[in-house]
């Protein structure tokens, strides 16, 4: 029964095991899903989904599966004609005219067909368009007005309703998310070794055995500290202006790095748009906050783990040519490759993280700097996903 | 399907949605685990006083810290105790069943009457601790070595286990679970609950406090958003500071009890300030947009 229903969660990127699946024919078979659409699409959400961030994508194969949508351009006109037809102006009284006014049609409907656009964009191949297609990349809050829209207009039945509104979008892990998440990411990047700090509160088994043969047998308990994470870590950020549309992913990444405790050290560098001679202290890039770039390579062993976070995007003088940096002022005798593959060379595990989508980097302006800058290291974007397997790369040696 | 009075469907207390009553019964009637997550202050702990409040059922709390390991949930034997006991000579240390303590999943299993066992922030444990009781779980059994028995539970406790998501919880242990994630309450269903716990509540400070609260949700960049939970004691604490509906909107009394951050109380000054100290609904989403 529905056992396409299963390989199609599975299409969807949710993990579902077939233990799950079985459990689910048995509460069927129970009768649990109270004989209704609805009733289905809690039960199964509830047995075969583990994790809020995969609900949407379970919306997604849920609203597939019970209503069958094909293609994108069929979709488009029928959300057009709907929004068209669902909103004469004879309906709408004059204080709820008030709030439409921010909201205008054609403001709404470039609204969707951008963001439809985006989807599409963002998409990982395949025929069903809002498939994969998930957020766009840079996390808009609330949920889709054409998620909602679609389900209103074609459906009748409550269940495929809720799957459609899709309000658990803003869960998804390929979307950029909070500190929070961040956080609990960079708390995979650990290395134990023993303390030497601390409370003593595990018990010492060879010294207590020692310390009671001493006492002639009269017991006594030898406490040892635990063991610690070792991992040294260093950010090294770029703050120039191509990142200001990425300030705020940015500043929540910092965030959750700063409230990390659990790093033995951290450090924070920032550069302007490329790496030269000079590393900055501070984001403003002063040449008073200034050290140089071989003095970091010296200060910092190569046993630290060295974050790059930066668009990669700029002309590619800047990143190839002596005399290339951006800033007039400030003369680069050897080009900023140069200087990256040296920091690469000098510490045993690097990645870069750009908050451009990966989807977008051999599309953009920027495509052959990321391209080149790739080369040198390895790339993930800045999502909670891309930091996980950034912290993977960092964890073992390249 | 089970008959109508083993069915959870909330308490006069506690106010669950019809998804959530739906997979507590799932959970109950597969016998197994049901997996609560949502925002803090959703009231996931709660949750399982309810159930047991509405199942009538004894609940039974396991708090887990950081250093809980799975073991303790099922017994401890007390070698400390017994090497001391030993040396003074004046107990009886021959037999190992005088150390042996039963945890509280133990005491889940041997309990005459089903119980409610809430396992309350898996998450805080080890990374290994749900991989460890996966089999307890499972089998609803565990051994001793120390004195050759096992402990066969003699029925399925209702287990219900809350997390924080501060760690990633292993497949092998969701695999086996009911999951269950508590949305934000909407608005409709938040006025419910705060008339819940506050019956005697005039409806103008109800809608004021509810606006002032749903604004604040709504500020940009707050670190930690104000929850079901400090909604209730704001309204309380209005209620005994005697505040007028008039005063909420305008002076936002008692801030402290919805922000615990000293960032977050700067930026809602900060906006309170410019807007001209008038706090207006959120614009939200436009009306065509909506579902309902």
């Amino acid at each position: 029964m529905f056992i396409n229903f299963f390989y199609l969660l599975k299409a969807y990127g949710v993990p579902v095991a077939i233990t799950e699946w079985m459990m689910l024919m048995e509460a069927l078979a129970r009768g649990m899903s109270f004989s209704s659409l609805t009733g289905f699409y809690h039960l199964g959400r509830a047995v075969l989904v583990k994790s809020e961030t995969y609900y949407d994508r379970y919306d997604l194969a849920f609203y597939n599966y019970f209503q069958g949508i094909e293609t994108p351009v069929e979709l488009m006109e029928k959300v057009l004609q709907w929004l068209e037809k669902a909103l004469p102006p004879r309906h709408i009284s004059p204080e709820e005219r008030l709030k439409f006014q921010e909201w205008d049609l054609d403001q709404l409907r470039q609204q969707l067909e951008q963001r439809l656009k985006e989807q599409k964009g963002e998409h990982h191949g395949g025929s069903n368009w809002i498939g994969t297609g998930g957020s766009s990349p840079f996390g808009h809050s609330g949920y889709h007005p054409a998620g909602v829209r679609i389900g209103g207009e074609s459906v009748n039945k409550s269940a495929v309703q809720v799957a459609a509104q899709r309000n658990f979008r803003s869960f998804r892990t390929d979307a950029t998310l909070g500190v929070r998440q961040f956080e609990i990411a960079l708390r995979k990047l650990r290395q134990l070794s023993s303390k030497v700090e601390g409370l003593r509160e595990e018990l010492d088994l060879d010294e207590t055995v020692r310390e009671t043969g001493n006492k002639g047998g009269l017991l006594q308990l030898v406490w040892t500290r635990g063991r610690k994470n070792m991992v040294k870590v260093a950010l090294v950020m770029d703050s120039g202006g191509s990142m200001d549309p990425y300030m705020r992913i940015c500043s929540q990444l910092f965030t959750a790095m700063n409230r990390s405790s659990h790093f033995k050290d951290l450090r924070f560098f920032f550069f302007h748009n490329c790496i030269y001679q000079h590393l900055y202290l501070n984001p403003s890039c002063h040449i008073k906050s200034a050290i140089r770039t071989e003095d970091f390579l010296h200060m910092l062993t190569p046993d630290y783990k060295v974050i790059l976070l930066g668009d990669a995007s700029m002309a590619p003088s800047e990143l190839t040519m002596p005399g290339g940096a951006i800033d007039w002022s400030y003369n680069n005798d050897e080009p900023g490759i140069t200087w990256l593959r040296r920091i690469a060379a000098h510490f045993d595990h690097t990645v870069w993280l750009n908050p451009i989508p990966a989807s977008f980097w051999d599309r953009t302006i920027g495509s052959y700097t990321i391209s080149a800058i790739r080369d040198v290291f390895p790339m993930y974007e800045l999502t909670v996903e891309g930091l996980d397997g950034a912290i993977k790369k960092l964890k073992v040696r390249k | 399907m089970q008959d109508h009075k083993s069915l959870f469907s909330g308490t006069r207390d506690y106010i669950a949605s019809q998804e959530l009553q739906n997979s507590v019964n799932v959970a109950v009637a597969l016998g197994r685990p049901l997996l609560i997550k949502g925002e803090p202050g959703t009231g996931k702990t709660m949750l399982a006083q309810s159930i047991a409040d509405g199942l009538e059922k004894d609940l039974l709390i396991w708090n887990i810290k950081s250093t809980t390991k799975a073991k303790d949930g099922l017994y401890i034997y007390d070698t400390v105790q017994r090497l001391y006991d030993s040396q003074f000579g004046d107990h009886e240390v021959s037999d190992i069943k005088h150390y042996i303590k039963l945890g509280k999943l133990g005491e889940a299993f041997l309990a005459s009457n089903q119980l409610v066992l809430l396992i309350d922030e898996i998450d805080k444990a080890d990374i290994e601790f749900p991989n460890d009781l996966l089999w307890e779980l499972d089998i609803m059994n565990f051994d001793i070595p120390e004195t050759g028995e096992t402990v066969q539970a003699r029925q399925r406790p209702i287990v219900v286990i809350t997390s924080n998501a501060e760690k990633e919880l292993p497949d092998a242990f969701l695999r086996r679970c009911i999951f269950h994630y508590i949305a934000f309450p909407d608005a409709e269903m938040m006025a419910e609950i705060v008339q819940v716990h506050h019956p005697d509540l005039q409806q103008k400070l109800l809608e004021e406090a509810m606006n002032a609260f749903y604004w604040l949700r709504s500020i940009g960049g707050l670190q930690k958003k104000p929850s079901t939970s400090e909604l209730l004691d704001w309204v309380q604490a209005l209620t005994v500071g005697g505040i007028s509906p008039e005063q909420i909107s305008t002076e936002l009394p008692f801030l402290g009890v919805l922000l615990k951050k000293d960032h977050d109380f700067n930026t809602v000054l900060q906006r309170l300030h410019r807007e001209g100290a008038q706090v207006k609904p959120s614009p939200g989403l436009p009306h065509i947009g909506r579902g309902r």
